[in-house]
């Protein structure tokens, strides 16, 4: 038992430090602490930054352009950049495809996307979840047809994330109706320009435009934009449902939400006195603070057992669903410290210099609302549960 | 970073496996923990034989371990067949014991038993609320207060007792023979005693004592800690066994997802706990143990109500019963929480540290 960081790996982590010191602009910096947009050209402009020292593909071997990480280094370089108030890097194009292409692509995708995805020449988005296929995934029925040399596409994807800044999107499509679900799906990459496809914006619970609905009408793409085998993708997609775990449990998000809190609570004034000092909120955050003390452990535990095996386990569920429970238990407590100074609706005052909500701590309510999100996506955290009953307990 | 136990550790853990997998099947623990003296005797020999206590101190103090994590492993076996040997208290003793010069061979080898005596009726945890007093008597000392629940006190042959000394805590030793001490069995099995002093005589152990009965309190949690992680997972065990073969409505009760989802939660908060004690242990000699150890004792708390109590719903009448080994497992988890400090009390002062 040794859980401390070898000097090596503590001389990287100040490496990050100083990187993002040196580099992360600060109007990145603000929107991403004030709950700000995170818009397209933001994001752009943050990968560049990152592809510029080499730290973009985060999760790519080293032969596609990735750092020579494994995942103690994976994990302090999310810890680092949480702490400088960093955007999430966009996964889609970045910690999806990526990954899914170089290890079922072809030569020739490996050699056209990938350096693409790295550059930002295109964003993709994912074409996973239907109306009528959520939890259960496999009974998807977006249909692609083979007609020649090209798939025909018709059907309807949902709670596509950043669609609308899209280039590219990857597909699951029923492509064989005739067999089990799982055996009948395959993983098709479609130009959003293409002619029939059509995005729609789905407006959120507090407001924002992060997701949309896509709609496929009579799309013909090159059949060579198949993934893999035919019919074979749902191994693709399993495949990348265990392998895109890293900072699954949002420990650094969730690290500096306690100390955003603790911060707030010496602020704000209740009965006369700093939150702080009651003992009421302050139990509660003391509970959080303790749930969150033993995720950072269960997290290096995990990381510890993935990079033994050379792959993160089944066990790796549990991050998801405690880290995604933690981290909106923290955003309720920051909402309340708030109070009614958390409750604006983000932009409705804009043209004000008033502040409602102390500095940094603008649109609470909005993120409260937001985040609830990631008990739902990524696999429920009750899908998560049932992965879980088979894999440990074996029920 | 290093998850696996060093070799000299997974060596220990083995043999306490094997010895405790062997010797103290649950049966014999059920029939030996309510009875006094509350513990087995002969057991106890063969288990200090094994070395079990010499792993607790360190080697300046004639012990081959006393790292938080040497601490850990010893209980976390312990708790997997919810021994009911009063290892506590050679562990609190010793710990105290360390910032002395006392020999403490008596003691690691079991010949000596040892309890240590800190809570009082109206101070069950807190250590500033202490009554019991100290007195000068010629060269030596006498005490008068009552130590309540003082576990392992009845089959101790001696007794450290945290008293006022002019207005400071001290740690004294007596002679249970000398005071009135009265044993009983605790709910979770496993002895416990009153001990009432009247003018006891007692030697003075440690003047200005706060910090090393701190450190044995802290030392103590992690002991319980792991213990609870013990019983927990086989509880949990037993548990996930149970819902694959009870059958009802034609079909086991395993395969209903809500009680699934309920044998996951129960998983989640046993590596939580697993988590959180690794940390305490880690930090168990440094500055900060006293707010790893609070940490770690209101998780467990919190996750081992959660796991005793689902256990028991999840099986149902059985586990209602005194004959069903897991009935036994669930009381010692929920029981492990009036020792040394219980969920809130330990919440309150991770809240007040802050």
């Amino acid at each position: 038992m040794d859980l401390t960081f070898t000097p090596e790996e503590e001389a990287f982590r100040q490496e990050v430090r100083d990187f993002f010191a040196e580099n992360l602009p600060d109007d990145i910096r603000d929107a991403v602490k004030n709950g700000g947009e995170l818009t397209k050209e933001i994001m752009e402009r943050y990968h560049a930054i990152l592809n510029k020292q080499g730290w973009l593909g985060t999760t790519w071997p080293v032969e596609y352009g990735g750092p020579p990480w494994g995942p103690v280094e994976r994990h302090i370089f999310d810890e680092e950049s949480c702490a400088a108030y960093a955007p999430r890097i966009v996964p889609f194009g970045l910690g999806m495809l990526g990954p899914v292409l170089q290890k079922f692509g072809s030569q020739e995708q490996k050699d056209y996307y990938l350096p693409r995805i790295l550059n930002g020449d295109d964003w993709w988005c994912q074409g996973y979840s239907e109306p009528g296929a959520g939890s259960d995934l496999a009974s998807l029925k977006t249909k692609a047809v083979r007609d020649g040399d090209e798939w025909v596409i018709n059907g309807q994807k949902t709670w596509t994330t950043l669609g609308q800044h899209a280039d590219w999107i990857f597909c699951l499509c029923r492509t064989d109706p005739d067999v089990k679900q799982q055996e009948g799906i395959s993983f098709i990459l479609v130009d959003m320009s293409t002619p029939g496809v059509e995005v729609r914006p789905i407006k959120l619970i507090e407001g924002g435009h992060e997701v949309n609905e896509v709609f496929f009408t009579d799309v013909r793409v090159p059949y060579k934009n198949l993934v893999g085998e035919e019919n074979k993708g749902w191994t693709i997609a399993k495949y990348l449902l265990t392998h895109e775990r890293t900072g699954i449990a949002g420990v650094g998000f969730s690290m500096l939400e306690l100390e955003e809190v603790k911060e707030l609570a010496k602020k704000v004034m209740r009965n006369g006195k700093p939150l702080a000092q009651d003992p009421l909120f302050a139990a509660r955050v003391a509970q959080a603070e303790i749930d969150l003390e033993a995720m950072k452990l269960t997290n290096l535990r995990m990381l510890f057992t993935a990079q033994k095996n050379g792959a993160p386990g089944p066990e790796t569920s549990i991050l998801k669903i405690k880290g995604t429970v933690i981290n909106q238990e923290l955003k309720d407590i920051r909402r309340r410290a708030l109070g009614p100074s958390a409750a604006p609706f983000p932009g409705s005052f804009k043209d004000s210099n008033l502040d409602v909500a102390p500095k940094g701590h603008a649109n609470n309510a909005a993120r409260y609302f937001n985040n609830r999100k990631t008990s739902i996506f990524g696999g429920s955290n009750e899908i998560q549960r049932n992965i879980l009953t088979k894999t440990m307990l074996g029920l | 970073m290093n998850f696996d136990l060093t070799e000299d550790r997974q060596m220990l853990q083995d043999s306490l496996r094997r010895y405790l997998g062997d010797k103290y099947p649950v049966e014999h623990r059920v029939s030996v923990a309510y009875d006094a003296p509350f513990h087995d005797p002969a057991k106890w020999t063969e288990l200090t034989e094994l070395g079990a206590l010499f792993a607790l101190a360190p080697e300046e103090k004639g012990g081959m371990g006393g790292a938080g994590f040497d601490i850990s492993v010893v209980f976390e076996e312990l708790g997997r067949v919810i021994c009911p040997e009063p290892v506590l208290g050679a562990l609190m003793a010793s710990r105290i014991l360390s910032h002395t010069d006392a020999n403490q061979e008596a003691l690691l080898s079991g010949e000596m038993r040892a309890a240590v005596g800190l809570g009082e009726i109206d101070a069950p945890y807190d250590l500033g609320s202490i009554q019991t007093e100290a007195a000068k008597s010629g060269d030596d000392y006498t005490l008068t207060g009552r130590k309540s629940c003082v576990y392992g006190g009845q089959t101790a042959d001696h007794l450290l007792i945290a008293a006022k000394l002019d207005g400071k805590l001290a740690i004294f030793r007596i002679d249970a023979a000398d005071a009135d001490v009265t044993g009983y069995a605790m709910m979770d099995g496993g002895g416990a005693a009153e001990v009432l002093m009247d003018k006891t005589p007692a030697k003075l152990v440690l003047a200005d004592a706060a910090d090393a009965i701190q450190d044995a309190v802290n030392a103590g949690i992690v002991a319980l800690c792991s213990e609870a992680v013990g019983a927990m997972d086989v509880l949990h065990k037993m548990t996930v066994e149970y819902l694959g073969q009870r059958k009802q409505f034609g079909r086991p009760i395993g395969t209903f997802q809500v009680l699934q989802h309920r044998a996951v939660d129960m998983l989640t908060e046993i590596e939580q706990s697993r988590s959180i004690v690794i940390k305490a242990a880690s930090e168990l000699d440094g500055p900060d143990a006293a707010k790893y150890c609070s940490m770690a004792k209101n998780l467990i708390g919190r996750a081992g109500r959660l796991v005793a109590e689902e256990a028991i719903q999840m099986h149902g009448g059985i586990a209602m019963t005194w004959e069903y080994p897991g009935s036994h497992y669930a009381k010692r988890i929920i029981m492990i929480d009036a020792q040394l400090g219980d969920t809130d009390y330990h919440l309150a002062r991770v809240a007040n540290a802050a």
